[in-house]
C-alpha cells in the first residue's frame, strides 16, 4: 500500500522511544509491542479503497498523510464541569491524553475493579493476560495494529456481582497529539455493569485518537456499554470495539456520534455461546464537513443466539455519513434471531448518505432479516403540525427530537439522557438558536 | 401464419427430470478460429463478419484496452472460480454450413433447425410460434430469425447484430456502447472486442411492437466462449418486450460465457426485458458449467420512459449479473424482478443497479433468492440517487430462502443518496421454508415434497407475475427440474 513514507518514519520513531521507556514493562507485553508494529509496517492504513469493500466509502488518506506528535510533558489540567457535564452520579475513571489521571478520577463503588492499565498489568496480571489482545486481532487491522504497539496505558474494568453506580471511562485530548487509548472490560461471570465510555476534545484544532475496546462477557454477565463520541470538529477519530460474549450473557451498546471531523467506528460483537444476546443502538449526528463511519458486524458463530442492531443518523450540511452493517450467521448456528435497521434522515440537498445493511448467512434455521431507509423529514408531518399553529422551524425541532427519541430513551441515566438530548440538537447549526 | 399456439419454451416432460435435459450436443462440423487471442484473432472475428473498418478499429480499441487489464477480473463478487486462461479457448465457432449467410430458411442446415426444435424452439414456418418472433444463435452466429416480413410492417428492426451493422450502421454507431461503454468492465471490454453475434432491435416511434421478440442463445462447441451483444432501443412512445433464453451442453470443463446487453428507452417508450437463464449448471459435484459474466444495463434516456428486467437465474455455474437501469429522463420507471436459484456447488452473485439522475424517478427491486445443497447465492444491489434527482423512490424487498444447512444466502445492498427529497425503503428477509406453512398444507393431504414447491412457487409469485404467460409457466417448471434433489 502506499502512503506518505514520512508518517511511517515518525511511528517509528515514537515506537522505538515508548520501547524504550517503557523498559519495566513486563516481557509479553513488549513483545506483543514489538509484533503489531511489525505488523503495521507491513499492512499500513487502508488506504487502497479500490475492491477494499470495508473502506469503500471512507478515505484516510488525509489522516493517513499527516503526523500527529506523542503527548509529552504535563498535560494541561481539564476542568471536568466544562468538558465533559453528563456524569452526575457516575463513578469515573479519567485519561487525559492518553494517560491516567488521578486528579480527575473518582473513588468506587464495591465490586467494581477500574483501574490504569498500567497498573493492572502487574494487579490483575491473570485477566489482562487472558483477554488483552485477545478479542481485537490486529493481523489484518491497520489501525488495531497500530494501538497494540502504542500499548501502554488504558483502562482496565473487571465487574463482579451486580455493580449499581455507573462507571465513567473519559478520555480527554487537549492539544495536537495523537493517544492510542485502549479499554479493556470484563464481565465476570452473572455480573452486571454499566459503562460510559467517552472522548472528548478539551480544545479545538485536529487531533488523532485511535482507540480500541475490548469488553468480554463471561457466563451471563450483562454490560451495558455506552460510547459517545464528542470529540472537536476537526479531529480525527477511528474506533474499533470488539466485543466477546460468552453464554447467555447480554450485551447492550449504545453508540452515540455528535463530533470528530474525519470518524471511522468499527463494532464487532461475537456471539461465541448459546443463549447470548445483542441489542446495539446508535445515533450519528452530522453537519459541516463531517465524515462519519460505522461499521457493525453482528458475527453468529453459535445456536440460540439473539441480536437487534437499529442505527439512525441525522445528515446535515455538507456531511457524510456512512453505515455499513453485517449480520453474519456461521454455519451451524440455528435458531438464530437477528434483524438490522438503519434509518437516515437528510437535513440538506449537500449532505450524502451511504448505507449498506447486509447478511451473509450460512445456516438455514434461522430469522434474520434489515431494513433500511432514507429521505427527509415527511412533509406531511411538518404540515400537521403547522396546521395546528407550530411555526416550521418549531416543528422540526420537534420531529427531529422525536426522531432521535427511539434510540436515546434506552438511556436510563437521566441526566445523561437529558445532557445527550440536548447535545443532538446543538450538534445541528440550524436549531442552535431555534433551541 | 400458423394458429396453433405453441409456447415459446423448451419441450417439457409430465414428470420431472432430475438430470439438465438440455445438455445434448449437436454433431456439426465447425468453423473455428484459432485457439487463443490477440489481435489477428480480433480482425479474423471482424473480417467473418464482413465489418466495415470502424467496428474493426473499434473491437481494436477494445481489446487493446483490455490487455492493459493484465487478465486481472472483478474479485469484489462473492464468487470464487480458479484462473480462467483466456488464451486457452475459442473465441469465434460457427456451423460450417452457415458461412454463406443463408438466405431463407430453406438453406439453413437441417441438423441446426433439428438441435433447435430439440430445444423446443421449432424455427421452420409450418410450425413457428405464433405472436413471438425469434432469433436463434449457435455459438458466434445467428441461424435464422423468424417473422422478420412481419416486423419490417411495422417498422420494427430485429435482425442479429452482425446484420444490423451492416445495413443500419449509423444506428449501431449511435448506441452501441453509448450505455455500457468498452472501458466499463473487464468483461464489457472483452465482449466489446470479440462480441460474436447477438440481436439488434429498433422500434420506431410510437410502434408497440406486434409480437413478442425472443432470443435463443446456444452454446454448443467445446471449449468456447460465448461473447454476445444485444442492443435495443425503444424510439419515442413505443414499446416491446424481449424474451431471451439459454442452454449448453453438458461439459466436464467450464465455458465462458461474456454478453453485453443495452437497452435505449427515449422519451415515453418502455422496454420489457425477460430472462430465463438455464445455462448448464455443472453436475452435481460442481465440475464443468458456464461461467455467465454478463453486463446488462438500461438507459431511461427519455421522459417518462420505462425499462423493467425480469430474470429466472437457474443454471450456470457461477453467476455475475446486474442488470441495471440509469434513469435519466425526468418521471421515468426501473423495474428488476429476480428469482436466483443456486443448487449443488452453484454460486450466484447477482442483482441490479438503480442510479437515479433525472427528477421523479422510481425504481422497484424485487428479489428472491433460493439457496439449496452446497451453493451460495448473492444478492448484490445499488441504489443510487444523484444530487439533481429531485422526488426519487425507490422500494426495494429481497427475501431469501435457505434449503439445506449447508448452503448461504447473503445480502449486500448498497445506498447511496445525495438529495434529501428522496425517498428510499429496503427491506430484505432470510429464513427457510416455514414449518407452519409446511404443515399447514401436509395436513390437507399434500405431501411434503409438492407443499414445498407449492411453499417455493409462492415465495417467487411476485416476480413470475411479471413475465410474460408462458415463460411463467416455463420458470416454475424449470424452478422444480433445478431443485431436484434438494427438496422432500
Amino acid at each position: 500500500m502506499t502512503q506518505a513514507v514520512a508518517t511511517h518514519e515518525q511511528y517509528e520513531a515514537d515506537f522505538r522511544k515508548l520501547q524504550e521507556s517503557r523498559s519495566s514493562d513486563p516481557g509479553w507485553l513488549k513483545d506483543l509491542r514489538n509484533a503489531a508494529f511489525g505488523r503495521f509496517q507491513e499492512i499500513g492504513f487502508p488506504v487502497a479503497r479500490k475492491g477494499n469493500e470495508l473502506w469503500k466509502y471512507t478515505d484516510v488518506r488525509p489522516l493517513a498523510a499527516e503526523t500527529f506528535p506523542q503527548p509529552a510533558g504535563v498535560p494541561a489540567s481539564v476542568d471536568a464541569a466544562q468538558v465533559f457535564p453528563f456524569d452526575d452520579g457516575m463513578a469515573r475513571v479519567a485519561f487525559v491524553d492518553g494517560r491516567f489521571s488521578q486528579e480527575l478520577s473518582t473513588p468506587l463503588p464495591d465490586g467494581l475493579v477500574a483501574m490504569s492499565l498500567a497498573q493492572a498489568y502487574t494487579e490483575h496480571s491473570d485477566d489482562v493476560q487472558r483477554h488483552l489482545s485477545q478479542h481485537a486481532p490486529y493481523a489484518d487491522e491497520g489501525f488495531t495494529a497500530l494501538n497494540t504497539a502504542f500499548l501502554a496505558d488504558g483502562a482496565f474494568v473487571l465487574s463482579e456481582g451486580a455493580v449499581q453506580t455507573p462507571l465513567h471511562i473519559v478520555y480527554v485530548t487537549t492539544g495536537r497529539v495523537v493517544t492510542h487509548p485502549r479499554t479493556l472490560i470484563v464481565g465476570r461471570p452473572t455480573s452486571e455493569l454499566s459503562v460510559v465510555e467517552s472522548y472528548v476534545s478539551a480544545t479545538g484544532g485536529k487531533h488523532f485518537t485511535n482507540s480500541v475496546t475490548e469488553v468480554a462477557l463471561e457466563e451471563g454477565a450483562q454490560v451495558t456499554h455506552r460510547r459517545l463520541l464528542i470529540e472537536n470538529q476537526e479531529a480525527y477519530h477511528v474506533a474499533t470495539t470488539r466485543v466477546h460474549q460468552s453464554r447467555d450473557s447480554v450485551y447492550r451498546s449504545l453508540v452515540y456520534e455528535a463530533g470528530g471531523g474525519l470518524v471511522r467506528n468499527d463494532l464487532t460483537v461475537l456471539l461465541d455461546a448459546e443463549g447470548a444476546e445483542a441489542h446495539l443502538k446508535g445515533l450519528y449526528v452530522t453537519a459541516g464537513k463531517q465524515h462519519v463511519d460505522n461499521n457493525v458486524n453482528i458475527d453468529h458463530a453459535k445456536p440460540h443466539g439473539y441480536s437487534r442492531l437499529y442505527y439512525k443518523g441525522i445528515v446535515d450540511e455538507q456531511s457524510k455519513a456512512v453505515f455499513g452493517g453485517l449480520v453474519l450467521v456461521r454455519p451451524g448456528a440455528d435458531k438464530t434471531d437477528a434483524y438490522q435497521e438503519d434509518k437516515n434522515l437528510i437535513l440538506s440537498h449537500e449532505a450524502e448518505v451511504d448505507s449498506k445493511p447486509a447478511l451473509e448467512i450460512y445456516a438455514d434455521d434461522v430469522k434474520a432479516g434489515h431494513g433500511a431507509t432514507a429521505g427527509a423529514i415527511a412533509d406531511e408531518a411538518l404540515f400537521y403540525m403547522q396546521s395546528r399553529g407550530i411555526d416550521p422551524e418549531q416543528a422540526m425541532l420537534f420531529l427531529v427530537r422525536g426522531f432521535v427519541s427511539e434510540i436515546l430513551d434506552s438511556v436510563t441515566i437521566e441526566p445523561l439522557r437529558e445532557w445527550l438530548v440536548e447535545r443532538t440538537t446543538q450538534a445541528l447549526p440550524r436549531f442552535r438558536e431555534a433551541a | 401464419m400458423v394458429a396453433e399456439k405453441k409456447p415459446p419454451v423448451i419441450s417439457r416432460t409430465s414428470e420431472v427430470e432430475s438430470e439438465y435435459k438440455w445438455g445434448f450436443v449437436t454433431d456439426i462440423e465447425m468453423d473455428m478460429a484459432p485457439k487463443g487471442l490477440n489481435e489477428d484473432i480480433v480482425r479474423l472475428i471482424s473480417r467473418k463478419k464482413n465489418e466495415p473498418e470502424w467496428m474493426t478499429e473499434s473491437r481494436l480499441k477494445a481489446f487493446r484496452y483490455w490487455m492493459t487489464l493484465e487478465y486481472k477480473e472483478p474479485r469484489w463478487a462473492k464468487i470464487s472460480f480458479p484462473p480462467i486462461d483466456y488464451q486457452d479457448a475459442y473465441y469465434y465457432a460457427a456451423p460450417k454450413s452457415q458461412e454463406a449467410a443463408p438466405e431463407s430458411l430453406d438453406d439453413v442446415d437441417p441438423e441446426l433447425i433439428e438441435a433447435f426444435n430439440k430445444l423446443g424452439i421449432p424455427l421452420e414456418e409450418q410450425k413457428k410460434m405464433t405472436g413471438v418472433a425469434v432469433d436463434a444463435i449457435f455459438d458466434s452466429v445467428s441461424v435464422a430469425t423468424t417473422f422478420q416480413k412481419q416486423l419490417e410492417e411495422a417498422g420494427v428492426i430485429f435482425c442479429p447484430i452482425s446484420e444490423a451493422i451492416e445495413k443500419h450502421p449509423e444506428l449501431v454507431r449511435k448506441y452501441m456502447g453509448s450505455v455500457v461503454p468498452y472501458t466499463d468492465n473487464f468483461f464489457a471490454t472483452l465482449n466489446a472486442a470479440v462480441f460474436s453475434d447477438g440481436t439488434f432491435c429498433y422500434v420506431p416511434p410510437g410502434v408497440k411492437c406486434p409480437m413478442e421478440l425472443m432470443t435463443y442463445f446456444r452454446i454448443n462447441a467445446e471449449g468456447t466462449g460465448q461473447f454476445e451483444r444485444t442492443l435495443i432501443i425503444a424510439d419515442k412512445g413505443s414499446y416491446v418486450s424481449y424474451l431471451e433464453g439459454c442452454t449448453a451442453p453438458m461439459r466436464k470443463t467450464n465455458q465462458l460465457h461474456a454478453a453485453v446487453v443495452e437497452l435505449i428507452a427515449l422519451d415515453d417508450a418502455e422496454i420489457k426485458y425477460s430472462t430465463l437463464q438455464n445455462w448448464y449448471p455443472g453436475d452435481k459435484d460442481g465440475n464443468g458449467g458456464v461461467y455467465n459474466f454478463v453486463t446488462k444495463r438500461g438507459k431511461c434516456a427519455g421522459r417518462n420512459s420505462k425499462i423493467s428486467w425480469t430474470q429466472v437465474e437457474t443454471g450456470s455455474a457461477i453467476t455475475w449479473k446486474y442488470p441495471s437501469v440509469i434513469l435519466q429522463g425526468d418521471n421515468s420507471v426501473g423495474e428488476f424482478y429476480s428469482v436466483a436459484l443456486v443448487n449443488n456447488y452453484q454460486q450466484a452473485d447477482t442483482g441490479t443497479k438503480m442510479i437515479h439522475l433525472g427528477k421523479n424517478t422510481k425504481s422497484t427491486i424485487i428479489a428472491k433468492g433460493i439457496s439449496a445443497g452446497k451453493a451460495q447465492g448473492t444478492y448484490r444491489g445499488l441504489v443510487r440517487i444523484m444530487p439533481g434527482a429531485e422526488n426519487a423512490r425507490n422500494f426495494t424487498r429481497c427475501d431469501s430462502l435457505l434449503i439445506g444447512s449447508e448452503c448461504g444466502a447473503h445480502t449486500v445492498p448498497y445506498i447511496e443518496v445525495r438529495n434529501p427529497t428522496a425517498h428510499l425503503e429496503h427491506e430484505a428477509t432470510t429464513s427457510r421454508v416455514s414449518d407452519e406453512q409446511l404443515f399447514y398444507l401436509m395436513q390437507r393431504g399434500i405431501n411434503e415434497e409438492d407443499a414445498q414447491y407449492m411453499i417455493i412457487n409462492g415465495f417467487c409469485k411476485t416476480v413470475f407475475n411479471e413475465l410474460p404467460f408462458e415463460f411463467a409457466m416455463e420458470a416454475s417448471q424449470l424452478l422444480k427440474v433445478s431443485l431436484e434433489g434438494a427438496v422432500g
